[in-house]
């Protein structure tokens, strides 16, 4: 809602000193979100005056016509005589009214005017366009002013140039704030100053011979107010003032009929529609909408309409979208001369539900879904026929009848105690000024410690104890809340969950990852890179209505493809050497996926009803993946860097699998998007918890990766609850730590390449038993000595007993167990044995 | 060796005259003396205390000794031997420090050499400022709720007062989730807030309840500098007996200094959001001109634009409603909500100017904020 200041001080009398600024700080305060205050004209300086243009001369030869004019603008430039200004603009003639800025004079935007020498002519100002004076962009001609402006009066005062401008984001509980009454009633109340109220109009009572209106659905219509104006001149121009008003409050002047209803909406709130009553057919119906019926609305747009749209309608069918837009068919237009205004009170819910589905929200729709006060009607429609007659031309005359349609509702009574608003704020407020203060607002309050409270026909969103309490505290000033910290008992701190979460991000960190958040969207084609089965349970993911791009209308259930996005991303823009990791949800829909009720909100839900919202979500497990391309250890003037293989990807899922507290198993897998000879599956106990390793080449290829990128991931509820099978997890206990010397033993184990080498480690601890203390692979080697698809393993094994030096011979002995073991489990043989 | 004197006669032993002993001694201390290096010492010490050198040999002489002269003259010995040894020490540490101050000169490195080998990661600070504000709320007594991010209607919308008609459930703010029909009636949508926890938090806790619950949320806002479809938020819920604005406004201002700096305080707005009533807008004082800028046009506040107050989030009193939606009787708890935007509150407490550094990864972003903001 724009606020003109000067419109809003006709009806508080604001001290004149008060600054925009000022004002909006005031309204802040109760709760008006003054977004701007605009200074129209802040850096406009005159002189600006009326001019008369006396004579036009046409100049020639010029790459655009140039008219040099002699204009009439009284004394106002000392001499009396003619103003010679050269101008650019065609659309005036002799005679035309102007507005002229003389030498001296500033326009907005600091544009200096100076007498100079153009096209060949002397020019002493310039003949001004509405653009050029800050009153809008809608038109690039000059103003041509109603011939009855005074030659050489003061325009700046004339077309209210200099003004500040209040720009309120009304939230939607304050719709009486969509007016001019509403905000100078805040305005009333902050300064503590009385208001004149505008709709406060002497309105003849209702009679029976009024245009004949029927309303067949008082739900939907609670109030429908019609009167008439005949003989409205059609020549006759909105004057200057209501169009500089309607203009600075954001709308566009049109016609008197339209600007004059435009203007009673922004004054009182109420919106009013003008019909041409020559173009009506018999009664006026408001009804609910036919199967199957069309309306070609004022826009243009020709609209099939729903059985739920609240219509006017007369003979001839619908003739508008009630409270939203009218209809082509009876649209004022140049020749109309009687005017039908209609001032009605529309159900909320009903006109919020038709703007939205026809896309159609209009002034009239925004201030009825918030709530229109229903007593504003009577008067809104009586101030707009005042205006229409005083305006409208010399026959313009208001016709005796007065319709109007009624269906009473009972008023809203709160009953709270006088001491509420002060235990919801913490503050003691008297009964007085609790009662004060909910008077000021407009309501009536009756009893003494147990109020009755009739909120005022205005505030529809004043319903239950707490909003009452609102307007008492907001009217207090929230500032003279004071500020206590709760006695808030003592809690628990993190879960176990939430301080994993921590615990994987921190090691991931501390290994050289950086964390991303992608967005979790996508489409198909990633999943055609991956080369994903199209069975592949990946694919079947959430699927949103409105996605934000029609290409990913899905939500993920891997966390690689923004990851992988994300990494291309960085080596676009020259980050080669990049090792990432993300963290969160992704989103499973479950094979059954029943409709989320729409459950009750006047008790707590049954578990049984919560049940069923759960059943119809998608499991949502959490998980972290991370990616690498380039360098993992960059090379420097030590020599050269190391290239990141699969093994870092391992090695970063069990990093994470070391902050969870468990080491997982790996064994080779076969799964997509990896490389099918370099992905390993991850393991606790039997339960897959990831995958690790490099890349498969087509898909490196397909998303334009660089060779041999490796990601892993690993789905860390599933880790927990496999963890929790085995009994959750276990506290760290501190081992004996010997102090007895280690014997050390080195092997050198042949095995067939097929055999996986964490199985032969597996074989040789369980082998060498209790004694050994760790493991070590230090070197893999294959080649002739070892035989063709062979590979030796050499491993030290470093033995310990924690009650005496251990013996040659019994390390040997464990040693030789180890290895026993192994050639049994995988074939081994010692290397040279 | 001479033989062992079982005479007792007073033999004469020729290395154990005073003099000789005198001699070796003052030869051992010149040689010691005379060594350039530790080699040469080395060389010296075998020479004059070796087994084979004249004081080692002086020394065994002295068995041969009637039993009234063994203790002159190991007297005499001992005292030599010590002295020498006293002097080959003296002589060692001289030599090994002047070889340490040359070895060490030697080995000098240039310690500015860089050796940034081990690759360097960072958490994302949308991360890490979350766990610092939920680090501040734990420390007075709260607990972090969590929940999921496709969130039924109900919980998102129905439970927190917002009706059907709402404008917020349009298509214009809110991600909808197709049923399995592909029609768009599922009840299920993005969820828009992270006021749903708060929801299944008063359904699974009895009062008192003091949550903390950050999290990701989304609206289908398209990404340009200042807005992101998908963001993250923290929101806080306090329900107990008693509970005030003036707690609100306790809590708000504990939040303030803890995140901004002690003294740092907030201030209240009436604002309306239909789950809470009352409702109010929280801006936090500026914590780098603390509202010197405002009206001081020479000293300009770039992060709060001189208006000695930043928009910081949104605040109230639990709407009554919503407690008897979660089984929560309004005549016995009230409570108190906020939310923040936690990109918002990034911007402006580390100068990120550009909301689309936050998403698009890029690891010179990250880096900087390291593990911990």
């Amino acid at each position: 809602m724009r606020v003109p200041l000067s419109w809003l001080r006709e009806y508080v009398d604001l001290p004149a000193v008060e600054s925009g600024r000022d004002v909006a700080a005031e309204l802040i305060g109760l709760g008006l979100e003054v977004e701007t205050v605009e200074r129209l004209g802040a850096d406009l300086k005159g002189p600006l005056v009326v001019g008369q243009v006396l004579e036009i001369e046409e100049l020639t030869g010029f790459k655009k016509p140039i008219r040099f004019c002699l204009v009439d603008v009284g004394d106002a430039n000392g001499t009396g005589e003619p103003q010679k200004i050269v101008c650019g603009a065609t659309n005036f003639d002799v005679d035309d009214k102007v507005v002229v800025i003389l030498p001296g004079g500033v326009l907005p935007g600091g544009f200096h005017i100076g007498a100079r020498k153009t096209y060949g002519r002397d020019s002493q100002g310039m003949i001004c366009s509405a653009r050029e004076l800050g009153m809008g962009d809608d038109h690039d001609g000059i103003i041509v002013l109603p011939i009855e402006c005074e030659v050489g009066s003061d325009a700046i005062e004339l077309l209210g140039l200099v003004d500040e401008v209040l720009d309120i984001a009304v939230t939607p509980d304050r719709g009486y704030c969509l007016s001019l009454r509403g905000v100078a009633r805040e305005a009333a109340i902050g300064y503590g100053i009385p208001l004149r109220d505008p709709a406060l109009l002497d309105v003849p009572t209702a009679n029976s011979y009024g245009y004949p209106v029927a309303v067949e659905d008082p739900e939907g219509c609670r109030r429908f107010v019609a009167r008439t104006v005949v003989g409205v001149d059609p020549e006759a121009k909105s004057p200057l003032w209501l169009q500089r008003r309607v203009q600075k409050a954001g709308m566009r002047p049109i016609s008197l009929a339209v600007d004059v209803t435009n203007y009673v909406m922004l004054e009182l709130g109420q919106p009013l529609h003008a019909y041409d009553r020559n173009a009506l057919q018999g009664t006026i119906t408001v009804r609910r909408a036919h199967e199957g019926e069309k309306l070609t609305t004022l826009d243009g747009a020709n609209r099939v309409l729903d059985p739920e749209d609240l219509l006017i309608t007369d003979d001839s069918g619908p003739i508008g979208l009630a409270g939203v837009m009218g209809g082509a068919t009876t649209e004022i237009g140049p020749e109309t001369r009687d005017i039908v205004i209609e001032a009605a009170n529309f159900d909320p819910v009903a006109i919020a539900r038709t703007a939205r589905r026809h896309k159609l929200g209009s002034e009239a729709s925004r201030r009825f879904e918030r709530g229109v006060d229903p007593e504003a009607a009577r008067a809104a429609a009586q101030r707009a026929v005042d205006l229409l007659v005083l305006l409208g031309g010399e026959g313009a005359v208001a016709e005796a009848g007065v319709t109007e349609v009624d269906a009473p509702r009972e008023p809203v009574r709160i009953a709270i105690t006088a001491d509420h608003p002060a235990r919801v704020a913490g503050v003691p407020y008297s009964p007085e000024t609790v009662a004060q203060r909910l008077q000021e607002v407009g309501c009536t309050v009756e009893g003494i410690d147990a109020l009755t409270v009739t909120p005022p026909t205005w505030r529809p969103d004043l319903t239950d104890p707490n909003d009452l309490a609102e307007e008492v505290i907001r009217l207090e000033g929230y500032d003279n809340v004071p500020s206590v910290l709760p006695q808030v008992p003592a809690g628990r701190g993190l879960t176990p969950a939430q301080r994993l979460r921590r615990r994987i991000g921190r090691a991931l960190a501390g290994a050289g990852y950086v964390e991303v958040q992608n967005y979790p969207f996508v489409g198909d084609a990633v999943f055609d890179a991956f080369g994903l089965d199209a069975s592949d349970p990946r694919r079947a993911t959430v699927k949103l209505v409105n996605p934000i791009s029609d290409e990913e209308p899905g939500l993920r259930t891997t966390l690689l493809p923004g990851l992988l996005a994300t990494l291309r991303r960085n080596i676009g823009r020259g980050n080669t050497d990049v090792a990432l990791f993300e963290a969160g949800l992704v989103f499973l829909p479950k094979t059954e996926r029943p409709v989320a009720p729409r459950l009750p909100v006047d008790r707590r839900p049954t578990e049984a009803e919560l049940d069923s919202l759960a059943a119809a979500l998608p499991d949502q497990p959490y998980r972290v993946a991370a990616v690498l391309a380039g360098d993992r250890e960059p090379a420097g003037w030590w020599g050269g860097g190391r290239a990141e293989t699969w093994a870092d990807a391992v090695e970063a899922a069990r990093t994470v699998g070391r902050a969870v507290g468990v080491e997982l198993e790996v064994r080779a897998a076969q799964f997509a998007p990896w490389h099918p000879g370099r992905c390993a599956e991850l393991l606790v106990g039997d339960t897959v918890v990831g995958h690790a390793g490099e890349l498969h080449p087509r898909v490196v290829k397909a998303l334009q990766l660089p060779e041999r990128t490796s990601a892993m991931q690993v789905d860390v509820t599933r880790l927990t609850a496999a963890l929790d099978e085995q009994g959750g997890e276990k506290l760290a206990t501190a081992g004996r730590i010997a102090s007895f010397p280690v014997a050390t033993q080195d092997v050198a184990l042949v095995v067939d390449e097929s055999v996986p080498a964490a199985k032969v480690e597996a074989a040789l601890r369980e082998g060498a038993g209790e004694l050994l203390e760790s493991l070590g692979l230090f070197d893999v080697f294959t080649g002739e000595q070892v035989g063709e698809g062979k590979k030796s393993l050499a491993y030290a094994l470093r033995f310990r007993a924690d009650d005496r030096t251990l013996t040659v011979e019994e390390a040997t002995a464990a040693r030789d167990a180890a290895v026993a073991l192994a050639a049994d489990r995988t074939g081994a043989t010692l290397r040279g044995a | 060796m001479s033989a062992p004197n079982k005479s007792y006669d007073p033999v004469e032993v020729e290395s154990l005259k005073p003099e000789e002993v005198d001699k070796a001694r003052d030869a051992a201390l010149a040689a010691f003396a005379a060594a350039a290096d530790l080699d040469a010492l080395h060389e010296a010490k075998v020479a004059h205390t070796g087994d084979r050198s004249p004081l080692a040999l002086a020394n065994r002489e002295i068995g041969a000794l009637p039993p009234h002269a063994k203790a002159d003259a190991g007297k005499r010995v001992g005292q030599a031997r010590g002295r020498v040894n006293q002097a080959l020490a003296a002589r060692r540490e001289e030599l090994e420090a002047e070889r340490d101050a040359r070895v060490l000169v030697e080995e000098t490195v240039d310690v500015t050499l860089p050796w940034d080998r081990a690759p360097r990661g960072a958490r994302h600070p949308l991360t890490t400022i979350g766990d610092r504000i939920a680090d501040v709320f734990v420390a007075m007594g709260y607990e972090v709720a969590d929940g999921p991010e496709v969130e039924a209607e109900w919980y998102n919308f129905d439970a927190l007062n917002i009706a059907p008609d709402h404008p917020a459930r349009t298509m214009q703010d809110t991600f909808f989730v197709q049923a399995a029909d592909g029609t768009p009636d599922s009840g299920v949508v993005l969820r828009t807030h992270t006021s749903p926890v708060q929801i299944r938090t008063m359904l699974t806790r009895t009062p008192p309840i003091y949550v903390i619950c950050p999290g990701r949320v989304y609206r289908t806002d398209e990404l340009d500098a200042t807005h992101t479809p998908v963001f993250a938020q923290v929101e806080g819920l306090a329900i107990d007996k008693g509970l005030t604005m003036a707690h609100l406004r306790g809590t708000l201002d504990h939040f303030a200094s803890s995140m901004f700096g002690e003294g740092i305080v907030t201030r209240m707005r009436p604002s309306y959001f239909p789950f809470t009533e009352p409702s109010a807008e929280v801006d936090l004082q500026c914590f780098v001109c603390r509202g010197a800028s405002v009206g001081d046009p020479d000293n300009p506040c770039r992060t709060c634009k001189s208006e000695g107050w930043i928009e910081w989030g949104g605040c109230g009193m639990v709407n009554p409603r919503v407690l008897v939606a979660c089984g929560i009787d309004p005549e016995v708890y009230s409570g108190f909500a906020f939310g923040m935007g936690l990109e918002r509150t990034l911007m402006f407490r580390h100068n990120v100017e550009d909301m689309r550094d936050m998403v698009e990864g890029d690891v010179r972003f990250t880096l900087p904020f390291g593990m911990e903001i």
